[in-house]
């Protein structure tokens, strides 16, 4: 139930980025469509009634390895946030180019590929 | 904002009413700037022991730059923080990581071996532990930091507004037809 | 916990469209702000800390560079979608990928049960029970990120830095070229 959530999420994004014809509504598309691999990666580690993966001074290593949730999707997706955020700002770049090239946001008035 | 300054108050102009957004704002940044470098750089420190990490702590530090640039206009942001002075430091936290992970081969290694934990320990759960997890921490707070920081300045400096409205106003009524 | 978790990915389905479809390109930015904090939200309750914070900040910033891009342009909003026959093909196809998808899940674990439970040489058995004796870091994200799965951070960071410069590149040439032949630039609009 939860994953078809972020399926229908991720569609949702996909389907922005197919349809629209703005240039800044592809890029709010392909935003939604990156935070729905982030959510799905890290609900697949998710454990019942799990703790976060930080270790307490007390707790010993035996029990917190039977209470902790999966850390490795929650480090994948920590670099994934900040790259997504560098790649966003190079789009927004090229939408900005566009603009000014164009002086529009929309993608069927830019026919002329020269220059 | 949009306001062209000559380059010699440059100093004067965190108190120019007539740049950046209202006084409020003002006010409110100009007290609480510090405490947000404060918390990232806190972040990047205690990345290894506590929630955090480079990653979030240098986000964090490029909000303050960026809070600043949107309070008081970008001038007073590049007199703290000018392009060329990120892009060094970009750089840097780029080559630091680089180095520490070089210096796990001259230890004898493999490539990224946390060489300072296994040569001598620190105490666990403690600030200097660890080994050069905390200074890779640092290194990634630093890039990560100064490139967006950079990117927002490139993003807001170099906008250029274009006036051809007229034109686009034409081809949609042609469309509309 | 999972009520919660579905309320809140209502929540976020419901501001992903009203995104998308909305006319108003400004209304559409702050409704992608909504879907980031309740996707933070979520990280929070998924027990992940540490990117709840990034998360959080990372979306302030997105939100600042999409509404300084697309401010003051004279055209904000663009009416109307493409023609008819891409629609459709273009719907058809969606939920073709929808529903292969559904079919994949059910090939994955059940929420609430990680892989790394049920096989005993996931590399996540490692991290958790030796990660503190190895690295000496507590908190076991930095100690993956930094030290087991070093290259892909390095990675991360060489992608950043390219893509950093490409924004500076992309940028950069118009304002050089501006100043050259502006005239002419205009002229053949």
């Amino acid at each position: 139930m939860i994953y078809a959530l972020c399926l229908v999420l991720f569609m949702v994004g996909l389907y922005g980025v197919v349809t629209k014809k703005n240039t800044v509504k592809i890029v709010i598309g392909i935003i939604i469509m990156e935070y729905a691999v982030n959510l799905f990666l890290v609900l697949l580690g998710y454990r019942k009634d799990g703790v976060a993966p930080i270790i307490d001074e007390g707790t010993s290593v035996l029990k917190f390895s039977q209470l902790a949730v999966d850390p490795l999707p929650q480090a994948l997706v920590l670099t994934a946030i900040v790259i997504g955020l560098g790649v966003i700002a190079l789009m927004v770049a090229i939408c900005i180019r566009l603009y000014e090239r164009y002086g529009t946001f929309d993608i069927t008035e830019m026919r002329r590929l020269k220059g | 904002m949009g306001q062209k300054l000559t380059p010699g108050d440059s100093r004067s102009n965190l108190y120019n009413p007539q740049l950046g957004m209202t006084l409020i704002v003002k006010t409110v940044t100009r007290w609480v700037k510090g405490f947000i470098f404060l918390f990232g750089v806190y972040i990047v420190l205690y990345g290894h022991l506590t929630p955090g990490g480079g990653f979030a702590g240098g986000v964090i530090i490029a909000g303050a730059f960026i809070l600043l640039t949107l309070a008081f206009g970008k001038e007073a942001a590049l007199e703290r923080m000018s392009k060329t002075v990120a892009s060094e430091f970009d750089s840097l936290g780029a080559l630091m990581f680089l180095m520490l992970a070089w210096l796990g081969l001259y230890f004898g290694g493999p490539f990224f071996v946390n060489f300072i934990q296994r040569n001598l320990p620190g105490k666990r759960f403690h600030l200097f532990s660890a080994g050069n997890i905390p200074l890779c921490n640092i290194a990634i707070g630093i890039k990560v930091g100064t490139s967006l920081f950079m990117v927002f300045i490139i993003l807001s400096v170099l906008r250029v507004v274009v006036k051809k409205g007229e034109r686009r106003m034409v081809q949609m009524k042609r469309r509309g037809e | 916990m999972v009520t919660l978790l579905t309320v809140l990915l209502f929540f976020m389905v419901v501001g992903a469209i009203i995104a998308v479809e909305t006319k108003d390109l400004l209304s559409s930015i702050i409704c992608v702000g909504a879907v980031g904090f309740g996707v933070s939200i979520a990280f929070l309750f998924l027990r992940a800390p540490d990117i709840a914070i990034t998360q959080v900040v990372v979306e302030v910033l997105v939100l600042v560079i999409l509404i300084r891009a697309t401010i003051s342009r004279d055209v904000t909003a663009i009416s109307g979608d493409r023609e008819f026959f891409s629609m459709t093909v273009s719907i058809a196809l969606l939920l073709v990928i929808f529903i292969f998808g559904l079919e994949v899940f059910k090939s994955f674990p059940q929420f609430r049960e990680p892989v790394f439970t049920t096989m005993s040489d996931a590399s996540t058995n490692t991290y958790i029970q030796r990660g503190l004796i190895q690295t000496g870091a507590a908190n076991l994200v930095t100690s993956i990120i930094l030290d087991y799965r070093a290259y892909d951070t390095l990675g991360e960071a060489t992608v950043l830095f390219t893509a950093i410069l490409g924004a500076l590149a992309i940028l950069r040439a118009k304002a050089r070229k501006r100043t050259t032949d502006s005239s002419e630039g205009n002229s053949d609009q």
